[in-house]
């Protein structure tokens, strides 16, 4: 199966039309429609409504996800009861701190999708770990149901929980960052960094999205469609990547062909490691936006 | 009758001597001769300096009937046109045509004038807030005519459009009436509009706030032109005319428009060494000139010249050897008007020199590429900038359907939606630049490539692009935002488009 990309995971307030309406114009692998943080209490009932219907409505050309309130808020539940009916890709829970978590908001969904008709397991979860707490649980959160496909940092609220500020080259989030990554590694579900709040800061974000591809990431939330371009250039492969993983490709393939269990290309021999990278190089080469 | 671009024109128009309808962006051959002024004579040691603007009025003969004109550079800042237009409902002088090369928002404190009838007809670019919706509201005694930057240089030269007397703001003046527009407080840059009023207007006042040593220097409009001085203590609000460099959008949709504009530069087979190119000062424009700076650094290009309405990040360019000349008609912003003062390769040109059709050739016609805007286009690409969608006039024609006619490849940005309005309709509700003279229409789900332009099509296969028909682009707008009512509006014409040949292109009408 060819792997979803998901390098840019765009945020869009779930209460500004304006916005829903342009949300699949930028080229964000995902957009996630946020009824938590951006959306004012007063406000969340129609925020919920608002992007049931602009789901349903616009067809998006991208992975459509929705950031509910946690499941313990009063709104988590509400927000589940309107938005499953649209049939999003993807569910994102926030501040997600044990497996439990991810089990309640699992049970609601497979409720929905017997009520609505909709395959089993067609809408897949992620969750945002948030806290200390959440990050020891982060295997067990990112196992607990098969609906996940992603697990998250949540830079703001982590370095609140740490009792540390974020520093420019984000020392603090160092640890962090490689346990999570460990984590969704471990369970095979893909690791995305958190958001660079200073959109106007293009130099550190820069950076910063450099690091988190060396450390291994994925991808990254981004709260700005002017983030997304960037977050591409970088996770973009360079002409000299993509030749070379197509050789490794190449040189695999004609391997197999001739039942051969060396594989050698330029004199280095090529091991399962080297086919998967390439495979990986080649899969986000495949879906660069030109 | 119907004219070329398929809109019916009245045979006649209260106002319009001859109603000659739109033939085709290069059908109308003129005849005759260009007009000048009476000739001059001015003794030595005579004085041009005259105490007051009352005193000019005065002295430049100026009646009940005359047509009078002036030029925008001042933009937001001007205060020559009120104070002119005050001291002459002061003197009793009614019936006035007012011509200036553009109105701007502050000059609705004329409205009052109008509205005693010191002011009875406007010939302009065009119209926006009330001075727009009173032009709109058939007050006037005819009907407005709208003429482009290069269509006003036309009739001045022709004498379609005859200017009694000319009143030119000038930053800089000598006693003897050398001027020019980058010294002094209210500094606007060129004053490239100015210099057409200068050279064919019976009578020229000159009115400054920056006398200065004779002989001024460098000169723009030359003492052999003018008539009368008169020095007020400002002429502008500095603040109006031009503030701080103008700031490249940060809106991601014109970001957006503006990457795949610069994306259809770059492939449309004009983009190579010794290209040109003229970009607008609206967001989207301002934008494509950030994503094609970064193409022409990578690809190691540079353009022959620049030219139009010149902002900060084409000055920039100018700065960084990405363009060798820039050629200015107007400046935006301080940092424009300081590349005009100390930059040699940044050149002053009169409107006629930019865009006038009727002349040895305007700089338009040298051009590669144009980046224009549009309030509105249809399924046949032409495109409106004045009217809104109520109808009610709200924009400026300028150098649009110029810069389209002369440019080789003549692209529109718009966003798709405005708001809850489609932007790509059946019929736009007025034809400012007609479709036959644009080619590429550029908006933020989609572009489309005028159908006359195969060359094009071909050259944006397999590059990325969203390439799309015309059709297909407007179906998307319709699909999202439901197809809009026509506007309905009675038989009254208010406002006549000319097209930049002196032909009818289309009229706006009095809305319900």
């Amino acid at each position: 199966m060819e792997k979803k990309l998901r390098r840019a995971m765009m945020f869009m307030p779930g209460n500004n039309p304006s916005m829903l309406q342009n949300a699949g114009i930028y080229g964000a692998d995902t957009v996630i429609f946020d009824l938590e943080d951006a959306v004012a209490i007063s406000e969340k009932d129609a925020a919920r409504h608002l992007v049931h219907n602009a789901i349903k409505y616009f067809n998006y050309p991208c992975e459509v996800a929705i950031r509910i309130n946690h499941i313990q808020t009063p709104y988590g539940v509400d927000d589940l009861k309107v938005v499953l009916a649209a049939k999003p890709d993807l569910i994102r829970l926030p501040k997600a701190e044990s497996p439990r978590d991810i089990e309640e908001v699992d049970a609601i969904i497979s409720e929905a999708e017997s009520r609505y008709s909709f395959a089993p397991g067609s809408i897949n979860m992620m969750a945002a770990v948030e806290t200390a707490k959440g990050l020891r649980n982060a295997y067990e959160i990112a196992t607990a149901s098969p609906r996940m496909v992603a697990l998250a940092i949540g830079g703001e609220d982590f370095i609140a929980d740490l009792k540390t500020t974020r520093s420019k080259d984000g020392k603090e989030l160092f640890v962090p960052r490689s346990q999570l990554l460990l984590a969704a590694r471990a369970a095979g579900i893909d690791a995305i960094d958190t958001v660079f709040a200073d959109i106007n800061d293009e130099e550190t974000f820069i950076a910063e999205v450099n690091l988190i591809k060396q450390l291994g990431f994925d991808g990254k939330s981004v709260i700005n469609p002017r983030q997304v371009r960037i977050v591409h250039q970088i996770f973009t492969p360079t002409e000299k990547e993509i030749a070379q993983a197509g050789r490794v490709i190449a040189a695999y393939n004609a391997a197999i062909e001739r039942n051969s269990g060396v594989i050698n290309l330029d004199g280095k021999m090529i091991d399962t490691p080297m086919v998967l990278r390439a495979e990986r190089v080649l899969a986000y080469a495949k879906s660069v936006k030109k | 009758m119907i004219n070329a671009a398929g809109r019916i024109i009245p045979d006649q128009i209260t106002g319009v001597a001859q109603v000659r309808p739109y033939a085709g962006p290069f059908a109308t051959i003129p005849t005759g001769r260009m007009v000048g002024p009476k000739i001059r004579v001015n003794k030595p040691r005579s004085e041009k300096i005259v105490k007051s603007i009352e005193q000019a009025i005065e002295a430049a003969g100026l009646k009940d009937g005359m047509t009078i004109s002036f030029h925008h550079h001042f933009r937001n800042g001007d205060y020559v046109l009120n104070l002119v237009v005050a001291a002459i409902a002061k003197k009793g002088i009614k019936g006035l045509t007012l011509a200036p090369s553009s109105l701007n928002d502050i000059n609705e404190a004329i409205i009052p004038f109008i509205e005693q009838g010191v002011i009875t007809a406007i010939e302009t670019s065009g119209g926006r807030g009330k001075l727009g919706r009173l032009m709109t509201s058939g007050k006037l005694a005819k009907p407005a005519v709208i003429r482009s930057h290069g269509g006003r240089a036309r009739a001045i030269e022709a004498g379609d459009l005859k200017l009694d007397v000319a009143f030119i703001g000038a930053p800089c003046c000598d006693s003897y009436g050398n001027m020019n527009g980058i010294n002094g407080r209210s500094a606007c840059g060129s004053m490239g509009y100015a210099m057409v009023d200068a050279a064919y207007a019976e009578k020229v006042v000159a009115i400054t706030d920056n006398l200065v040593p004779y002989p001024a220097y460098p000169i723009s409009i030359p003492q052999t032109q003018v008539d009368f001085i008169v020095v007020l203590d400002s002429i502008g609000d500095s603040q109006g005319i031009a503030s701080g460099a103008l700031r490249i959008s940060r809106d991601p949709r014109e970001l957006l428009i503006a990457e795949y504009a610069a994306g259809v530069i770059e492939h449309s087979g004009y983009f190579k060494e010794g290209w040109s190119l003229q970009l607008g000062s609206g967001g989207a424009s301002l934008a494509a000139a950030k994503f094609i700076k970064e193409k022409m650094l990578a690809q190691g290009i540079a353009a022959s010249f620049g030219v139009g309405g010149i902002t900060a990040p084409f000055v920039d360019m100018l700065e960084q050897g990405l363009i060798k000349t820039i050629f200015d008609v107007q400046d935006f912003d301080l940092p424009s008007i300081e590349s005009l003062k100390n930059n040699p390769n940044h050149l002053e040109m009169s409107a006629s020199y930019y865009a006038n059709p009727h002349s040895g050739g305007p700089i338009v016609n040298n051009l590669d590429v144009v980046i224009l805007s549009a309030t509105e286009v249809d399924v046949d690409f032409n495109v409106n900038v004045i009217t809104d969608s109520n109808g009610v006039i709200m924009g400026a024609s300028g150098g649009h359907s110029d810069t389209a006619a002369g440019a080789n490849l003549a692209i529109v940005v718009a966003p798709l939606l405005r708001g809850r309005l489609p932007m790509v309709l059946d019929k736009v509700n007025t034809i400012v630049t007609p479709g036959e003279t644009v080619d590429v229409i550029v908006t933020e789900r989609g572009i489309a490539v005028n159908p006359r332009r195969t060359d094009l099509t071909e050259n944006f296969k397999g590059i990325g692009l969203p390439v799309m028909s015309i059709h297909d682009l407007q179906r998307l707008a319709y699909d999202m935002a439901g197809k809009p009512e026509p506007i309905a509006v009675s038989d009254e014409v208010v406002a006549v488009i000319e097209y930049r040949d002196g032909t009818i292109i289309d009229v706006v009408r009095k809305p319900l």
